[in-house]
C-alpha cells in the first residue's frame, strides 16, 4: 500500500483562547488519490482539522499540539504554511471573499507570483489552469462580473497551478444555488480523476456531497473522529441521525416505509441503490396508506403584488411584472438561481428600493405612500449575516434599538423587550452582551430585534444559511413556533429540504419573472421548472419512479406529512 | 458602480507606458505646472496635454464626470480669488489699468491677466491627472511601484484595496437600508447628535463584517504563498521601454524648463505690463 500523503496520529489541538482542546486523539490516513468527505456538525471541530491539513494551525491560528501529523511524509511541526501550501491546496468556504487578483487571470496567477515563476510560464501556466476548469473566456474579467459558481472555479484554478498533491474544500456548496453545487460536486470529481490529487471535502451537506463517488466519509463528533468508512457501511448504520446530520432523503423515505438499509444494497446514491420487488412493494404500501392531508386554511390576503417592475440599470430589467398574493398566516418560499431577482422582489417590498411600475397593497393599503421605516413596522426584514444588522453591544439594546427610534415609552419597550426575548428563547442570556453568542444565537438576536416591532409578516434572507442540520431545525422550529402566533414568513433560500420542509409555497422566480407559484412539492418534482430555476430535485423523485409511482408530487407531499407526524413537527 | 481608478482599457502608445513612468511624469509635469506661472509656459503645457489626450485615445464621455467636477472647481475658485482679493493681480504686477468700474471691486487688467494664468494651470495639470488616471491598470501600476523600489506587500495593497473597495460600498448600501428600517435616520431632518449615532449603527456592523473579510483574505493570501519570499514575479508586470525613457526625459526637460523661467524672470511670473 502506499505511503499516505496525509497521517494523523494521536494528534490533538487546543486554541490558545479555549480552556478545553478541539481536536481530541485524532487518527487518520489519507492515501494519495483518495476522496474523503469530511462530515460533522458544526462546532464538531471539521473545520479546524482542515486547518490543520492546510498549515493555518498552527501559523495563523495558535495553539498547543501534542501527537504527529506528516504532510508527504513530512513532519509537519517543521514545514512553514508556505511549505504546506505546495502539497495541498485549499479552495476557502468564501468564494467571493478568497479573490484576491483584480482579474481572472491575476487571481490564478497569485500563487505562482509569489513563488517568483516568470515569463513566459507565468501566462502559459495560468491559460492552462484556466482553460482545465473552464473559466480561460473570462481571463480579464473582474470578480463582481462573474457568478457565484464562475468564482469557485477560479479558486480551483488558483490552487491547481501549484501541481498539488492535496485538494483541500472547505464547505464548497455553502453558497451556491443548488444547479451550481451539483456542477461543482461534479468538476470536483472530474479534477481528481485527471490530477489524480487525493481529495477532502468538508461539509455536512452528505446527499448533495454524494451525488458523486467517495472513497470514505469520516464523521466527527465533539472534537473525535467517531466513523471512518466506506460511504455504503455508514448510511446504512443510524450513525449519521445520532451526531445530528441529515441523511439522504431517499433512504428516510425507505426507512418510513420499513425498508431495512444494508450496506450490500449499495445505498451511497438513488442510482446505485438496489430494491428488491419486496422493497419496492413497501414503500407502494407505505405511500398507499398516507391519507390525504387536504389542508384547509381560509386565504386573505396580506401583500398584494400586482404588475410590479424595477430595474437598477436602465434596459436591464430586474424584475418584470410580477404578480402575487401572500396570504395571511402562510410560509412561504422564494426560490431561483443566484441573480434571478429573489433579493430585489424582496428590497421593492420593504421598500429599500422604488418600483418602477405596478404597485404593492399591504392590508389593502397602498405601500408607496409609507417610508422605510413606516413599512417596517409591518414587514420585518432580516438579513442573511447577522453581523450586518448587530450594532449594540448588549442584547438587550440590541432588541430595543427599534422601539427606541420609535419613540416608544421606556416602560412599555421593557415589557416588549422581556416578551420578545423570552418568545425567541434568548431570556437566560438577556444580560449578556452580544459578542458572547454563537453564530446561530445571533441570528436570533436579531429576528427578536425584528419582531420587537410586532410585524405581521418577516421576510428572511437564508435563514439557515452555514448551519447544520441541528442548529437548521433549531431556527426553523423557532420560526414554525412563530407562524403558529400568527406572523406570515416568507423565506428567500437555496435550500431545497428547507422549502419542502416548512414552506407550504413556493414562488419560483427566473431572470426578473415569476415562472411558478405552486406547492413545494410541485414545483421539486417539475424537471422543466428545476432546470430554469437552477433548483435540484429531489431525491424522492426518482425514488418514486423506481417504485413506479406515478404522482411524484403526491409521494414527495406524503413524506413531508408523514414526517411532520412522527418528528412532531 | 463606479471604481475612483477608472481605468479604461483602449490601447494606445500612453497605455503601453508602465505605471511607474507614467507616475514619475505625472510628478514632474505637476512640479513644472506649479512652479511657473509663466503665461508662455502655461500656453505650452495644456496644448501638449491636449495632444497627449488625442494620442491616448481616452474619450470625452470616459471623463466628463471629473471634468465637471473640476469646471465647477475651478470657476469657484476664480469667483472667490476675486471675491476676497480684487486687487490681487495689481500686486502681483505692480501696475494697475482700470477696465470696467471702479472703487473696491474695479476690474483691472492685472487681475484679468492673473485669473486667465490661473485658469491656465488648471488646463495644465487637469487633463493629464486624468490621463493618468484612466491609462493606469492599477494592477500594473502596483507591479511598477514594485519595480521602482517600493516593497511589494506594500505595492499589493494598492491593488488588493481597489479590489474590495466596490464590496464595500456594496455592503454599506445593504447595511445602511437594513438599519433604516429600524428606524435609523440620516437625513438632514436629524440633529447631528442623532446623525453621528446613526453612523455608528452602519459603521459598527461593517466593520465587524470587514474584520471577518480581512481575515478571510489574510488566510487565503498565506495559504497561497503571500509574504513568502523577499521578492514575487507579477502577472500584470511591464518591461521599461525606450519610450518610457523617453517620456521621463521629456518631462523632466519640462520641470526644467520651469525652473529656467523663473531664474530668466525673477520670479514666478511673467509680467507683460513692464
Amino acid at each position: 500500500m502506499e505511503n499516505p500523503i496525509i497521517s494523523f496520529e494521536k494528534f490533538s489541538f487546543k486554541y490558545n483562547a479555549q480552556a478545553k482542546p478541539t481536536l481530541y486523539d485524532i487518527d487518520l490516513s489519507i492515501r494519495p488519490g483518495e476522496k474523503i468527505l469530511i462530515a460533522g456538525p458544526s462546532g464538531c471541530g471539521k473545520s479546524t482539522l482542515a486547518h490543520c491539513i492546510n498549515g493555518l494551525v498552527p501559523h495563523s491560528f495558535a495553539g498547543e499540539i501534542s501527537g504527529k501529523l506528516s504532510i508527504d511524509g513530512k513532519d509537519s511541526a517543521k514545514l512553514s504554511i508556505f511549505d504546506v501550501s505546495q502539497v495541498v491546496g485549499t479552495v476557502l468556504q468564501d468564494s467571493d471573499g478568497q479573490f484576491i487578483g483584480l482579474t481572472v487571470a491575476e487571481d490564478i496567477a497569485f500563487a505562482l507570483e509569489n513563488a517568483c515563476v516568470g515569463e513566459p510560464e507565468l501566462h502559459e501556466l495560468v491559460l492552462k489552469a484556466a482553460q482545465s476548469v473552464n473559466v480561460a473566456g473570462h481571463l480579464s474579467h473582474a470578480p463582481t462580473e462573474l457568478s457565484g459558481g464562475q468564482k469557485q472555479r477560479v479558486s480551483m484554478a488558483g490552487v491547481m497551478v501549484d501541481d498539488v498533491k492535496v485538494l483541500l474544500f472547505d464547505e464548497p456548496l455553502a453558497n451556491l444555488d443548488p444547479a451550481t453545487g451539483k456542477q461543482a460536486i461534479e468538476l470536483i470529481d472530474l479534477i481528481q480523476k485527471r490530477t489524480g490529487a487525493a481529495v477532502i471535502i468538508i461539509e455536512h451537506r452528505l446527499e448533495d456531497v454524494l451525488h458523486r463517488h467517495v472513497d470514505r466519509i469520516v464523521l466527527m463528533q465533539n472534537g473525535r473522529i467517531i466513523a471512518d468508512e466506506a460511504p455504503d457501511s455508514l448510511l446504512s448504520s443510524q450513525r449519521l441521525k445520532e451526531t445530528g446530520l441529515r441523511e439522504p432523503l431517499y433512504l428516510t423515505a425507505l426507512r418510513y416505509a420499513g425498508v431495512e438499509i444494508r450496506e450490500d444494497m449499495q445505498p451511497w446514491s438513488m442510482e446505485s441503490i438496489k430494491l428488491s420487488g419486496e422493497d419496492v412493494e413497501k414503500v407502494r404500501s407505505w405511500y398507499k396508506a398516507g391519507e390525504k392531508t387536504g389542508e384547509k386554511c381560509e386565504k386573505e390576503a396580506l401583500l398584494k403584488i400586482e404588475g410590479l417592475s424595477f430595474a437598477y440599470l436602465k434596459g436591464h430589467q430586474a424584475l418584470s411584472d410580477i404578480s402575487l398574493e401572500i396570504n395571511k398566516g402562510e410560509v412561504i418560499a422564494i426560490v431561483g438561481n443566484n441573480g434571478a431577482g429573489k433579493s430585489t422582489l424582496s428590497k421593492l417590498i420593504c421598500g429599500f428600493e422604488k418600483p418602477q411600475k405596478g404597485r404593492l397593497l399591504f392590508e389593502g393599503k397602498d405601500l408607496s405612500a409609507l417610508s422605510i421605516k413606516e413599512r417596517a413596522d409591518h414587514i420585518g426584514y432580516v438579513m442573511q449575516n447577522p453581523n450586518q444588522m448587530i450594532s449594540k453591544v448588549m442584547i438587550r439594546d440590541e432588541v430595543a434599538l427599534g422601539l427606541r427610534t420609535r419613540g416608544v415609552g421606556e416602560e412599555e419597550i421593557q415589557s416588549r423587550v422581556d416578551e420578545t426575548l423570552k418568545i425567541c428563547g434568548l431570556w437566560p442570556f438577556r444580560s449578556w452582551p452580544v459578542s458572547a453568542l454563537s453564530y446561530g444565537q445571533k441570528k436570533r438576536v436579531t429576528i427578536a430585534s425584528i419582531l420587537a416591532l410586532r410585524p405581521e409578516m418577516i421576510i428572511l434572507d437564508e435563514p439557515t444559511a452555514g448551519q447544520d442540520y441541528r442548529h437548521y431545525t433549531e431556527i426553523m422550529e423557532f420560526l414554525s413556533l412563530l407562524n403558529k402566533q400568527g406572523v406570515t414568513i416568507v423565506m428567500i433560500t437555496h435550500d431545497m429540504h428547507l422549502m419542502l420542509e416548512y414552506a407550504r409555497r413556493a414562488l419560483v422566480i427566473n431572470d426578473g419573472r415569476l415562472i411558478a407559484d405552486s406547492s413545494c412539492a410541485d414545483v421539486l418534482t417539475n424537471p422543466e421548472l428545476i432546470r430554469k430555476a437552477s433548483l435540484k430535485e429531489s431525491s424522492l423523485y426518482p425514488l418514486a419512479l423506481r417504485c413506479g409511482i406515478e404522482d411524484a408530487a403526491l409521494f414527495v407531499q406524503r413524506f413531508i406529512d408523514y414526517e411532520r407526524k412522527v418528528e412532531g413537527k | 458602480m463606479r471604481n475612483i481608478f477608472n481605468f479604461v482599457d483602449r490601447p494606445s502608445p500612453i497605455h503601453e507606458l508602465t505605471g511607474a513612468t507614467k507616475l514619475i511624469c505625472l510628478v514632474l509635469w505637476s512640479l513644472a505646472a506649479m512652479t511657473s506661472y509663466d503665461t508662455r509656459f502655461l500656453i505650452v503645457l495644456p496644448l501638449l496635454s491636449f495632444a497627449l489626450f488625442r494620442l491616448s485615445k481616452i474619450r470625452i464621455s470616459d471623463v466628463s464626470f471629473m471634468l465637471g467636477f473640476t469646471a465647477v472647481f475651478m470657476v469657484l475658485n476664480n469667483v472667490l480669488v476675486f471675491a476676497i482679493s480684487p486687487d490681487h493681480g495689481a500686486g502681483i504686477y505692480g501696475s494697475e489699468h482700470i477696465l470696467l468700474g471702479r472703487g473696491r471691486y474695479a476690474l483691472t487688467a492685472e487681475q484679468l491677466f492673473y485669473h486667465a494664468n490661473l485658469i491656465l494651470k488648471y488646463l495644465s495639470t487637469i487633463p493629464i491627472v486624468l490621463l493618468f488616471v484612466c491609462t493606469t491598470n492599477p494592477s500594473e501600476f502596483a507591479a511598477s511601484l514594485n519595480r521602482i523600489g517600493v516593497k511589494y506587500t506594500i505595492a499589493y495593497s494598492v491593488a488588493l484595496a481597489l479590489r474590495y473597495i466596490p464590496d464595500i460600498q456594496r455592503e454599506y448600501h445593504e447595511i445602511s437600508q437594513a438599519q433604516q428600517a429600524r428606524g435609523i435616520e440620516m437625513s438632514r431632518k436629524e440633529s447631528l447628535v442623532k446623525r453621528l449615532k446613526a453612523a455608528s449603527a452602519i459603521l459598527i456592523p461593517l466593520i465587524l463584517s470587514s474584520m471577518d473579510r480581512i481575515e478571510t483574505i489574510s488566510n487565503a493570501m498565506e495559504l497561497r504563498g503571500f509574504g513568502e519570499n523577499k521578492k514575487r514575479t507579477w502577472y500584470m508586470g511591464r518591461k521599461f521601454t525606450k519610450a518610457d525613457i523617453g517620456a521621463i526625459i521629456f518631462c523632466a526637460v519640462l520641470a526644467a524648463a520651469a525652473f529656467v523661467l523663473n531664474y530668466i524672470n525673477g520670479g514666478r511670473f511673467y509680467n507683460p505690463f513692464v
